[in-house]
């Protein structure tokens, strides 16, 4: 039977322009703007987007969030 | 494992920046330092995707990031615009390699399809007995789609990426190719797709 997370993962949400190269030349900036508590999906438009469509960049950004957030907290 | 890291100030990351520039030995090692923290700590993160691993094993993988990440970073210095602090810019170099390295590892040995004509059999898109006639229409519009609106290499990666579950990395290493391409062709896919699904009515315009 084919779900709805199935049709979701198979045809994406649509939309996002940045790939996987754009998404590693902003992620420090985005991740930085994020915990500060900054608007960085309006500073950095579309790439929460391809977060959501790239599960391996999201994998990355989280790790980066969590390292810098314990730097930060050390 | 210590992923502690001291604090640096600005002035000084400012100096270290100058120096790896110049490519002062001192300064090379502290990157590596830097770099090694952070390959250690995104293998630790993805070890439960490699249980086979030992933990030399692990340890061997963050030692390769750390220094595949520490040529990438001199490599591409003059990138930094002090947009973010060098250290979370320098970071993101290590996380790439060693997730891709533990990715790979757990991934070697296991089958990947690449035929791409075997999305029909995918299990995921049979319509099921209890589907509705609309839920069925669409599964049957989308299986049409994927028969007829999409390249050969467009079926084979969308359905390894989002329905096999094989990671971009891996299968970029099975293709010959690399991340960004595979998901230049899995953004391309969608988009026709969807488009193959809003010219049947399935999906409205916007979407």
């Amino acid at each position: 039977m084919t779900s709805e997370g199935t049709l979701l993962r198979l045809l994406g949400t649509g939309g996002t322009t940045v790939d996987c190269d754009a998404c590693f030349t902003v992620l420090d900036r985005y991740v930085e703007l994020e915990l500060a508590g900054a608007a960085a999906d309006e500073l950095v438009p579309g790439l929460r987007d391809h977060l959501a469509a790239c599960p391996a960049c999201a994998e990355e950004y989280e790790s980066l969030r969590a390292l810098v957030e314990l730097e930060e907290s050390n | 494992m210590d992923d502690t890291n001291p604090p640096v100030s600005a002035v000084a990351l400012d100096t270290w920046v100058d120096e790896l520039r110049a490519s002062s030995g001192d300064a090379v090692e502290r990157l590596h330092a830097l770099l090694l923290r952070a390959a250690r700590f995104e293998v630790r993160r993805r070890a439960h995707s490699a249980p086979e691993l030992s933990r030399q094993e692990l340890e061997e993988l963050a030692q390769e990031a750390a220094a595949d990440a520490a040529v990438s970073v001199l490599r591409r210095l003059d990138d930094f615009r002090g947009e973010s602090r060098f250290t979370t810019w320098a970071y993101k170099f290590a996380l790439l390699e060693a997730a891709t390295k533990v990715r790979r590892r757990a991934w070697r040995g296991r089958e990947v399809v690449l035929d791409p004509e075997a999305w029909d059999r995918v299990e995921q898109l049979a319509p099921g007995p209890d589907a509705s006639a609309e839920h069925a229409a669409f599964v049957a519009a989308v299986r049409d789609g994927m028969r007829g609106a999409l390249t050969p290499r467009q079926r084979l990666v969308l359905v390894a990426l989002t329905l096999d579950g094989v990671p971009i990395d891996v299968l970029a290493e099975r293709l010959d190719s690399n991340r960004n391409a595979l998901y230049k062709t899995l953004h391309d896919a969608r988009a026709r797709l969807r488009a193959h699904l809003t010219a049947q009515g399935h999906l409205g315009g916007s979407e």
